[in-house]
């Protein structure tokens, strides 16, 4: 494989994404853990870029980054008050999951190596029109409109069930 | 960039998915876990979706814009639950609530 600026660069965000989120896992502080899922957020964006899925990536930016993020760190402040902001972890299941994580990997590797089907399958580098038009077109005039339709409802589900639950009691 | 460069990036962000929902003792980091599974599969229809069909079929990246709204009201609802929790139990860690444990 030769070395070129995109290939250097597509090295980049995947080694970014890779590293922040075995930091996420790895440190102790929560809000160093949130901040890490942030910089996996963007190599995710990247990724999706080197895929041509603009319309993708500026979701993932907007909605991951811009909003459960957001919603992660109220979390982690309206509910470490009293708690150290301290990722609790016991000797023995770090032990268990670890090997639990490293058998599904290795799994999951040996998986991706021997499927015939996946083999060979290089990204010749032509550039495909963008994409927001087309998703437009397929959710709101086409195959998509029952599903996009179901989650809209499901979001609003979503909402009302939350703040039904975390509000504070009122009783009589 | 050949498919199995994403596959693998997915795996791996899967793979430690999984291992913080194992292992961490606050719901919080359990919540960053299942966020890193849901990026690994939604990274997972993409790439399928650029490698395995024609180029002018997206149905996997709507399917991964479905994904991440999904993942949106997954959190929203995940944190309004641990909102509730610790108002109970003044702590977010899953062991600690056992009400309904005989």
């Amino acid at each position: 494989m030769e070395f070129t600026l995109k290939n250097f660069i597509f090295y980049g965000f995947a080694l970014m994404t890779v590293a922040s989120a075995l930091l996420v896992v790895t440190v102790r502080n929560i809000v160093h853990a949130a901040f890490s899922l942030m910089v996996t957020l963007f190599g995710v964006a990247g990724l999706y870029v080197f895929l041509q899925a603009d319309f993708l990536a500026a979701t993932q930016v907007i909605v991951y980054v811009g909003g459960i993020l957001v919603l992660i760190l109220f979390g982690v402040m309206m509910t470490s008050g009293r708690l150290e902001m301290r990722i609790h972890v016991e000797r023995g299941q770090l032990l268990l999951g670890g090997i639990v994580s490293l058998a599904l990997l290795t799994l999951l590797l040996t998986v991706i190596a021997n499927t015939p089907a996946w083999k060979n399958l290089t990204d010749d580098g032509t550039e495909l029109p963008p994409t927001t038009e087309r998703i437009g077109e397929l959710i709101l005039n086409g195959p998509f409109l029952l599903p996009f339709e179901v989650v809209s409802v499901l979001l609003l589900v979503a909402l009302i069930g939350a703040a039904l639950i975390s509000r504070k009691e009122v009783r009589e | 960039m050949t498919l199995q460069h994403y596959l693998v990036i997915s795996a791996i962000l899967f793979t430690l998915g999984i291992f913080a929902v194992l292992t961490s003792r606050n719901a919080i980091s359990i919540l960053m876990g299942i966020e890193l599974i849901l990026n690994s599969c939604n990274l997972n229809f993409a790439a399928f979706s650029r490698f395995m069909t024609p180029p002018e079929d997206i149905s996997g990246q709507i399917i991964a814009i479905f994904g991440i709204v999904l993942a949106a009201a997954e959190a929203a609802v995940f944190l309004a639950i641990i909102l509730a929790i610790y108002r109970e139990f003044g702590s977010i860690r899953p062991d600690e609530v056992d009400t309904l444990k005989g």
